[in-house]
């Protein structure tokens, strides 16, 4: 298992396999993972949230620089419109955070690395957007593929390539995070390996690139997490505000 | 330097990968569709929950607070303001009391300077004038001395000639014709004996 780098994104089954119909649901270390990071977001802001003193104590203080954050981040891309999707983007976010931080433990399992639980974010959120666009312009949504100032001749080409940007957007928003995660966690893996086989004599220069390669890799995963949640703003705030 | 030796590490990675593939045959993971209902299922349960928990009970709770304490502070800023204003209107009251202090202080002392200077010039005046009784009073001593004075000298001039005389001369001389002579002299030079 050590040898391989890409043995750490494994999923393996967890006691007994369940089956619904036809589908396999078993608990699996993927599924335990994504318990352990729901479970700790909310006894974090469950704490945080408890007292309310004027002067917060750390754990409040964390709750709090949180949620200014996140409704921050809302209120710059997307306006007040996007005040209702408030708590899907933090817990998107928040999930997404402690899922990248929880891969960063060693022998953890990384469920953002798995291109499957991306994906289903990602279309999630791009089927949400579409019909919250629909609903609010109804066919008047479809203007989003024409963007003004274009001359005439060129409108064919450039609604062409705007529904293909459209289209692209959940398969870039998920491939960018699974991505990510799956090259980063690699290589850590693989310099990791390389100080075990270069031994006490080699394996410094290594082992130096190896923690190096953490800080970046903590970097990036907070940096995805808020990638993720900004860029579904900003599809949101397209679905809000017709800018075209 | 950085990102070169990061994407470069990234595409030998991937290298690894594939000698990886080669070996165990089972390739990604991740393309293994084996627990894709599992984690999809999962995903749905627990980003649920937590997204329900969230948004129903946690992020109203932290909403409120911080309302809460944004309107404490308000108005403790209010407060302190009042407070403030407050301060500024006793502080002005205070200053107006010393001024005036001041003032009536200041009219107290000229008042008090004007009394003592008015007696200082009565007890003055007083004391002039009493001086100036007792310095009359020694002149009009001093003409009567002076007046005095040349009838004395010239008893004495008289006395002490005839002593004189009689102790010369050891004859008993008449007064009278001294006496003629030093009023002939006091006559004539009187002025230039006595001054005046």
């Amino acid at each position: 298992m050590a040898a391989n780098p890409m043995s750490q994104f494994d999923v393996y089954r967890i006691g007994p396999e369940i089956k619904v119909g036809a589908f396999d649901i078993s608990f699996t270390n993927a599924s335990l993972f994504m318990i352990l990071s729901t479970v700790s977001v909310l006894l974090i802001f469950n704490l945080g949230s408890k007292k309310n003193s004027i002067l917060p104590n750390k754990i409040q203080l964390l709750a709090e620089l949180s949620y200014t954050f996140v409704s921050k981040m809302i209120s710059d891309t997307a306006g007040s419109k996007a005040k209702p999707y408030f708590a899907f983007i933090f817990s998107l976010f928040m999930f997404v955070l402690f899922c990248n931080m929880f891969g960063m433990i060693p022998y953890t399992f990384t469920v953002t690395s798995h291109i499957i639980v991306t994906f289903t974010l990602a279309a999630f959120i791009f089927i949400g957007v579409t019909v919250i666009g629909f609903i609010k312009h109804g066919f008047g949504y479809l203007k989003l593929f024409v963007p003004s100032g274009v001359p005439a001749v060129l409108l064919p080409l450039i609604v062409v390539i705007e529904i293909i940007s459209y289209l692209s957007r959940p398969i870039s928003l998920s491939v960018r995070l699974f991505a990510n995660m799956m090259a980063g966690h690699t290589m850590m893996k693989v310099f990791g390996g390389f100080v075990i086989s270069l031994g006490i004599v080699g394996g410094w220069l290594p082992l130096s690139f190896s923690v190096a390669l953490t800080g970046l890799e903590i970097l990036v995963a907070f940096l995805q997490a808020y990638v993720f949640a900004i860029l579904t703003c900003i599809y949101l705030n397209d679905a809000l505000n017709l800018h075209h | 330097m950085v990102k070169k030796i990061y994407f470069q590490s990234i595409f030998f990675s991937f290298f690894f990968i594939k000698e990886a593939f080669a070996a165990e045959s089972g390739g990604m993971p991740q393309l293994n569709p084996e627990f894709w209902v599992s984690q999809i299922f999962w995903l749905i349960l627990t980003f649920g929950v937590m997204y329900l928990v969230l948004s129903k009970i946690i992020l109203p709770k932290i909403s409120n607070n911080l309302e809460s304490r944004k309107s404490q502070i308000l108005e403790n800023i209010e407060a302190a303001e009042k407070q403030r204003e407050d301060g500024d209107a006793k502080l002005k009251e205070y200053d107006e009391i010393i001024s005036e202090s001041k003032l009536e202080a200041n009219s107290i002392f000229n008042q008090a300077r004007e009394k003592a200077l008015k007696d200082i010039g009565a007890k003055r005046e007083v004391l002039d004038k009493q001086i100036d009784d007792e310095i009359s009073e020694a002149e009009k001593e001093i003409d009567a001395l002076r007046k005095n004075a040349p009838d004395k000298i010239n008893k004495i001039a008289i006395e002490t000639s005839s002593e004189l005389l009689q102790k010369l001369i050891g004859a008993e001389v008449n007064n009278s014709s001294i006496s003629a002579i030093v009023d002939d002299l006091y006559k004539r030079n009187g002025d230039k004996y006595y001054g005046n």
